[in-house]
């Protein structure tokens, strides 16, 4: 891998404010042309990981090298090169569509014949044609969530940060824009997202699962749940609740949450046969069926995270 | 090259189209002078008229009743009561129906005779009954302005009771009044208003403006593109520039119209002068905005400067009148320098050469203004 297919290197990253570390020591190397995924709670430092490297947040320890520029310091330069979608809406509810990509536009430097050229092309892509005279603030939330990326994208920057982007967006629309974000990375964009959504990690190419403040595993999500310390078994049957309350803290056993009507539980990886395992447990008592299946992302972030670590 | 230009621009369309959305902005920025000017310019006046008096007459005569009416011929009281002792008098001063009262003693007429102000000759000095007044004023002094109204009675002349003809006395100095001669009080607070007016409204707006950013979570969006703080502060402070100019255009016209306000012949001086004036007071906005966390924040800090501006500046009180240190709290407020600039430029057909200082003063507050409120606007979130 050679240096210049690196984004993002950031080290011994910290924040903290008046003495708590939101980010605590964090190690980031991104690569160019993926989505880069933060995948964590509310809470667990994503947003401010992220707004350190975009330079709007003063690390308090470590170094953060974005496109090649040292940030805080050339944060100014590096805005040219990057764009940003903020968690919540930030453009201006009381100004059209069009008015909105056009003041960015400017902002950002583009004038003239080229700047009508972009705004037609990016409005044809994220569908805001009829749009245009529409008030930002009076649009649905995926209509709002285009126009953000489309802001975001006008200055077709390198490197795409974007906060939390689907959080107020119904499930149609959001698979729309993972197929846009993708448009977007086929064309050489690097993009780094947070999220909390399970199904969105796994459309990440790789992904760090953040918990307060600290990274607790990278890679690819495959990578992950194949190198997860666990076995994944899921339990049928009646009284499931009183079968995980039984479960929960007894040997063997990291984690157990119900799925409907079944009982999904993750057996230390160390144990070589988990279905028997399971099935002669008296805790298991009254279950009709115990049977292991693949294991996914949110079981990784389970094994990753909280009670799962220990 | 051109993209500080250009930038500055985009912010300043971007602000004018928001202001012609927000109609009730839009709405003030017309009707707060209009309705200061009709309100303030009628209603302030420093010349005291009819002061509510009672009168306790002890005398009853004719000689009595002729003083009274005299007295109210001045329109500087009006008796709305009539009493019979001293401790009602009292009374009707404590309960606020009166201002004053005026006492006219049993011995009224051989006071009168005495009297020096009715004009009878001049009794010999060491005649103790001469120093004797003819009637006593009891006058709630807690105003000073009221009190300083009825003072000027005090030797109001009494030949008139003998049918001569008043004013024969020769004043020691002669007094010409240069400027106003009618001594109309609208005459210099409607040009003082033009000051008060902007004040108000352009650090209101402009302190508004940073914080609203920031309130409606713009700011994270803003700060994340390479715009430079100046160029967002000086995109932000033009449309109020507009916004200035066509309230003073509106407060000195319908001054014109309504109280007679004249005009020199300075328009360039004035535009001038009121252009800093204006610069001066939205790169304070500006500062403010820079400080305040919140809109109300913003407000409560433009109120702060808006009430010694009006009370300071010498829009409503002689600057000359004020202790030293307050002159020097009152010099440091835009608004004192603007209330001489323009009444001389209204009033006194004064140039921007004869008021320099000021108008350096302004130029300086400006300047320094936007770079501290550029220096203070970060484009960081801690």
């Amino acid at each position: 891998m050679s240096e210049t297919d690196i984004v993002i290197r950031a080290e011994g990253l910290v924040k903290s404010f008046k003495g708590f570390r939101a980010v605590d020591g964090l190690d980031l190397t991104i690569e160019r042309g993926m989505i880069y995924g933060f995948l964590g709670p509310n809470g667990c430092g994503k947003t401010t990981a992220m707004r350190m490297l975009t330079g709007l947040l003063t690390p308090t320890e470590g170094t953060v090298e974005v496109l090649g520029l040292s940030v805080p310091k050339d944060a100014e330069t590096l805005k040219y090169k990057i764009g940003y979608m903020t968690q919540t809406f930030s453009l201006y509810g009381d100004l059209t569509v069009r008015e909105n990509l056009n003041f960015m536009a400017t902002i950002y430097g583009l004038t003239g014949k080229k700047r009508s050229q972009r705004l037609a092309e990016v409005m044809d892509c994220y569908a805001l044609s009829d749009l245009g005279e529409r008030f930002a603030g009076k649009m649905s939330g995926g209509q709002r969530q285009r126009l953000a990326l489309a802001t975001a994208v006008l200055h077709e920057p390198q490197l795409l940060f974007l906060d939390e982007p689907t959080s107020a967006v119904d499930p149609e629309s959001r698979r729309h824009f993972w197929e846009q974000l993708f448009d977007l990375v086929e064309g050489g964009t690097s993009i780094v997202v947070t999220t909390h959504f399970m199904d969105e990690a796994e459309r990440c190419h790789k992904i760090a699962i953040m918990e307060a403040g600290q990274k607790r595993a990278d890679g690819r999500p495959k990578d992950l749940m194949a190198a997860m310390g666990a076995n994944v078994v899921e339990i049928e049957g009646p009284n499931l609740r009183d079968i995980r309350r039984r479960l929960l803290g007894s040997d063997g056993i990291m984690a157990a949450a119900q799925l409907g009507a079944r009982l999904r539980v993750l057996v230390r990886q160390e144990i070589p046969d988990p279905e028997t395992f399971l099935k002669e447990k008296p805790e298991t008592h009254g279950a009709t069926l115990i049977e292991k299946v693949r294991p996914n992302l949110e079981d990784v972030f389970v094994t990753a995270t909280g009670e799962g670590r220990q | 090259m051109m993209r500080p230009l250009s930038r500055i621009s985009a912010i300043f369309g971007k602000e004018l189209n928001q202001l012609r959305r927000d109609r009730m902005t839009f709405g003030m920025v017309i009707m707060i002078p209009l309705i200061q000017l009709v309100l303030f310019g009628y209603a302030i006046n420093t010349s005291i008229r009819d002061i509510p008096v009672a009168v306790v007459d002890h005398s009853q005569t004719g000689l009595s009743r002729i003083l009274i009416q005299m007295v109210e011929a001045t329109r500087v009281v009006k008796v709305t009561e009539r009493l019979n002792n001293v401790a009602e008098a009292e009374a009707a001063i404590k309960a606020a129906r009166v201002r004053a009262v005026f006492f006219l003693p049993d011995d009224l007429s051989q006071r009168v005779a005495r009297s020096p102000a009715a004009g009878l000759g001049t009794p010999p000095s060491t005649d103790e009954e001469t120093s004797r007044p003819v009637a006593q004023w009891v006058v709630d002094g807690s105003d000073t302005m009221i009190a300083s109204a009825i003072k000027s009675l005090r030797n109001m002349p009494l030949a008139e009771l003998n049918r001569q003809a008043p004013n024969r006395s020769t004043p020691t100095f002669e007094v010409a009044l240069f400027y106003n001669p009618e001594q109309r009080t609208a005459i210099n607070i409607v040009p003082g208003l033009v000051g008060i007016i902007l004040t108000m409204t352009m650090i209101m707006f402009t302190s508004a403006a940073i914080v609203r950013e920031r309130e409606r979570g713009n700011m994270e969006m803003l700060i994340n593109t390479p715009v430079r703080p100046i160029e967002l502060m000086i995109g932000k402070i033009i449309p109020y520039i507009f916004i200035g100019l066509i309230q003073t255009v509106i407060i000195l016209g319908l001054g014109h119209v309504l109280f007679n306000l004249p005009f020199g012949a300075k328009t360039l001086d004035l535009f001038v002068g009121t252009l800093l004036f204006i610069g001066a007071s939205l790169s304070l906005g500006l500062v403010l905005s820079t400080i305040a966390q919140s809109q109300l924040q913003a407000t409560q800090m433009t109120v702060f400067v808006l009430l010694p501006s009006i009370l300071l500046s010498g829009f409503m009180f002689p600057y000359e009148g004020m202790p030293v240190i307050a002159q020097y709290i009152a010099e440091a407020f835009p608004a004192t320098h603007f209330m001489r600039m323009i009444r001389g430029f209204v009033l006194r057909d004064a140039s921007l050469a004869d008021l320099y200082r000021d108008a350096f003063w302004m130029f300086g507050f400006f300047v320094l203004g936007m770079i501290v409120a550029a220096f203070r606007f970060k484009k960081r979130l801690d």
